[in-house]
C-alpha cells in the first residue's frame, strides 16, 4: 500500500527535479524546489502510517515551515533581481562564469 | 488515535548548560532583530557590533568552558551531540567568526538600501544618507548558529533545520554587495537556487533513510543497518540522494558549480566567513552522516567518495590555473582543498585509525580557515576605483607598492600550498598520513600531485605580485581600519604559529578526536 504513495512521491520528485533543470522562469524554477519538498513531505506521511509512529508526519510540519521560510527569502532574492534587470530567466543570469 | 491521548507525556529534557553556546548566539541574533525594530538608524550600528562581538566571544568562552568540564554527550533528548569533534568545531567557528565580523564591521562594503534599483535615483540618495544595512549583523548571528547547530545534529531533521538555518541568511547576505551589485545579485540566485535544489535532494534522502529504518535518529539508522531486509534499495537511494546533498554543501565535485560564483559575487566579508565556517561546519555535518548514521556502509560509499576526492582535486586544481579572478582562484583552490579533506573521509577502519583521521580534518580546517579569512581580508584592501581590484593582472608589481600586504598574501599563499612552516603543511601532512594509515594510498598520491599543480598557481601570484613591474595606473592599496588590520594580523600570526608550533592545537584536536562522535 505505502509502495503506491512513495511511486506519486518519486513522481512528483522527479517531475520538480526535471522542472528546475529545464524551465528558464526563477519563479518557476522555484516552484520545483517546492514541488520536490512537498514529494518529501508525502513520502514522510507515508512512511509514518508504515511505521505507525508519528514522527514522520511531525518532520512534515517542519518542512513545511522550511518551505515557507525559505519562500520569503527565495522570493525577496527574486523579486530584487526583476526589478533589477527587468526579467526574471535564470538565463539572463549571465555574468559570472569560467 | 485516542489512546495517544491517555498517556501521559514526559516532557523532554532539555541540558541548557550544554547548549548555552548555541542558545547565546541565537539569542543575540533575537535581540539584534527587536535592535532593528526599536531603535533610530543612527545608533544601531553601535548597538549591533557590540552585542555581535560580545555573544560569539561568549558563545567561544561557554565553548571552553564545555570543553574543559569534560561533556560528552547527546543533549536535548539525544538530537544534538555536544561531543568532542562538535565542541572542537564550535570552538573554530566562533573565532573565524568573530574574526570575519571584525571584517564585516570594518568599512562600507554593504549595500546601502539591498531594495533600491542599482544606480537609481533611489541608490544615490541611499548612499548620500550614508550608512548601511545593519541588518546584515543579526544575519550573520543567525548563520554562525545554524552552524554550530549543523556539525553537532545528531538527527537527520535537526540537520536539516539547520542547514536551511544556516544556508538562508547567507543567500540573503550574499546579495548585499554595495560595489558590482549586479554580480552580487546573480550570486545570491544562483546560491539560492542550486542550494535550494539540493536541500531538497537532503530532504527527499531523510525521507527514504526514515522509511528504511522507522526513525531519522542518526544511531537509529545505524543500527537498522545491521538488519537489512529486503529494504536495502531504500537504504541505497537515500543514502546517496542524501550524499548529494551533503557534498554540495562541502562544494565537492560534480556539485561544485556554485561555488566560484558565489564567491566571486558575494561581499568579500561574507565570502570569507562562508569560506571558513560553513566549510567547517558543512565538513562536520558530512562526517556525522558518513561515519555514525552509515558507517556499517562503509564498503559502499567508500568508492563513491574516492571518485568524487579524486575528481574534486583534480578540478579544484585545474581549473584554478586558469582563472583571472583572485577571488575565483580562491574559490577553487577551496575546492582542491576540500578535495584533500576527502582523503580522509574515506580513511575509515577502526577506532585508533578514525580518531587518527578525524583530529587531521580538525587541525586542517581550523588551519585553512585563518589562512582563507586573512587571505579574503587582504583582498578587501587592494582596491580599484570602482571597488576591489579582482582581476589578477590588476595585482602585478604589488609587492613592490606595499611589501608588507604582498609579504602577508604571500604567506596566505605559502600555507594553501603546503610550504613547511606555515600551517597548511601540518594539515596536509596530517590529513594525508591518516589517508596512507587508512589505506587511501593512491588517493594520497593524486592529492599530493594536484597539490603540486596548485602550488603552480599560488607561486603564479607570488611571481606576479614581487616580479612583475606595476602596472601605471594599478590599484590604490587602502589603508586598513583598526578591524581589518586586526584580521589581517590575527590571521597572519595563527598561520604562523599553526606552522611552527602546532603541537597544543593538534593535541587539542588529538584529544577531542578520541572519543569520536557519540551514537
Amino acid at each position: 500500500m505505502t509502495t503506491h504513495y512513495l511511486v506519486l512521491s518519486a513522481l512528483l520528485f522527479a517531475i520538480g527535479g526535471i522542472g528546475v533543470l529545464v524551465r528558464r522562469n526563477a519563479i518557476v524554477v522555484f516552484m520545483c524546489v517546492e514541488l520536490m519538498l512537498n514529494a518529501c513531505n508525502l513520502a514522510f506521511v507515508a512512511f509514518a502510517r508504515q511505521h505507525g509512529n508519528l514522527q514522520g508526519q511531525i518532520i512534515a510540519f517542519f518542512v513545511m515551515v522550511v518551505a515557507a521560510a525559505e519562500v520569503v527569502v527565495g522570493l525577496a532574492i527574486i523579486v530584487t533581481i526583476f526589478r533589477t534587470r527587468r526579467s526574471a530567466s535564470v538565463d539572463d543570469a549571465n555574468l559570472l562564469k569560467y | 488515535m485516542s489512546t495517544l491521548a491517555a498517556v501521559a507525556v514526559d516532557p523532554p529534557k532539555i541540558e541548557y548548560a550544554e547548549l548555552s553556546p548555541m542558545l547565546l548566539v541565537f539569542g543575540a541574533a533575537i535581540a539584534g532583530v527587536l535592535v532593528e525594530a526599536f531603535t533610530p538608524r543612527y545608533l544601531r550600528k553601535s548597538i549591533q557590533v557590540p552585542i555581535t562581538i560580545v555573544s560569539l566571544i561568549g558563545a567561544f568562552v561557554l565553548t571552553v568552558w564545555l570543553g574543559l568540564r569534560g561533556t560528552r554527550d547527546a543533549a536535548a533528548m539525544g538530537s544534538v551531540a555536544v561531543d568532542g569533534p562538535a565542541l572542537f568545531i564550535w570552538g573554530a567557528i566562533l573565532l573565524l567568526a568573530v574574526v570575519s565580523v571584525l571584517l564585516i564591521n570594518d568599512d562600507d562594503q554593504f549595500v546601502a538600501q539591498a531594495a533600491a534599483v542599482p544606480g537609481s535615483a533611489d541608490e544615490d540618495r541611499a548612499i548620500s544618507e550614508g550608512g548601511a544595512h545593519t541588518e546584515i549583523y543579526p544575519l550573520v548571528l543567525f548563520a554562525v548558529g545554524g552552524m554550530l547547530l549543523f556539525p553537532a545534529a545528531n538527527d537527520l531533521l535537526i540537520m536539516f533545520v539547520a542547514l536551511e538555518v544556516m544556508s538562508l541568511p547567507l543567500y540573503l547576505l550574499c546579495g548585499l554587495a554595495r560595489r558590482r551589485r549586479l554580480l552580487s545579485q546573480e550570486a545570491a540566485m544562483k546560491y539560492f537556487l542550486l542550494g535550494a535544489f539540493s536541500s531538497a535532494f537532503f530532504l527527499y534522502g531523510t525521507a527514504l533513510l526514515y522509511g528504511f529504518a522507522g526513525s531519522v535518529d542518526l544511531a537509529a539508522i545505524a543500527k537498522s543497518l545491521g538488519s537489512v531486509a529486503g529494504q536495502d534499495s531504500l537504504l541505497f537511494m537515500g543514502a546517496a540522494t542524501l550524499a548529494v546533498g551533503v557534498l554540495f554543501k562541502i562544494g565537492a565535485a560534480p556539485f561544485q558549480a556554485w561555488k566560484p560564483d558565489v564567491y566571486q559575487g558575494a561581499p568579500t566579508p561574507i565570502t570569507a566567513l562562508m569560506a571558513s565556517g560553513t566549510l567547517i561546519a558543512a565538513f562536520g555535518a558530512l562526517l556525522r552522516v558518513f561515519w555514525v548514521a552509515l558507517g556499517n556502509l562503509d564498503t559502499e560509499w567508500i568508492p563513491v567518495l574516492w571518485a568524487v576526492a579524486i575528481l574534486t582535486m583534480v578540478v579544484g586544481a585545474v581549473l584554478a590555473i586558469t582563472q583571472t579572478d583572485i577571488k575565483r582562484m580562491l574559490a577553487y583552490s577551496s575546492i582542491a582543498h576540500t578535495g584533500f579533506l576527502l582523503t580522509a573521509v574515506v580513511a575509515t577502519g577502526n577506532a585508533g585509525q578514525n580518531a587518527g583521521a578525524l583530529s587531521g580534518i580538525l587541525f586542517y580546517l581550523l588551519a585553512y580557515g585563518f589562512a582563507t579569512v586573512g587571505a579574503f581580508a587582504v583582498v578587501t584592501m587592494v582596491r580599484d576605483a570602482g571597488g576591489e581590484a579582482g582581476h589578477l593582472s590588476r595585482w602585478a608589481g604589488l609587492g613592490k607598492r606595499s611589501p608588507v600586504l604582498a609579504g602577508i598574501f604571500t604567506l596566505f599563499l605559502l600555507a594553501f600550498a603546503g610550504i613547511p612552516l606555515t600551517s597548511g603543511f601540518f594539515g596536509k601532512y596530517a590529513v594525508f598520513s591518516a589517508a596512507v594509515a587508512g589505506g587511501a594510498t593512491a588517493l594520497v598520491i593524486v592529492g599530493v600531485v594536484t597539490s603540486a599543480m596548485a602550488a603552480f598557481f599560488y607561486v603564479r601570484v607570488i611571481v606576479l605580485m614581487f616580479f612583475s613591474d606595476p602596472a601605471p595606473e594599478g590599484p590604490t592599496i587602502a589603508m586598513p581600519s583598526m578591524g581589518t588590520a586586526a584580521v589581517v594580523t590575527l590571521s597572519a600570526a595563527a598561520t604562523v604559529v599553526l606552522g611552527v608550533f602546532p603541537q597544543p592545537v593538534l593535541d587539542l584536536a588529538h584529544s577531542a578526536a578520541q572519543s569520536l562522535f557519540v551514537r
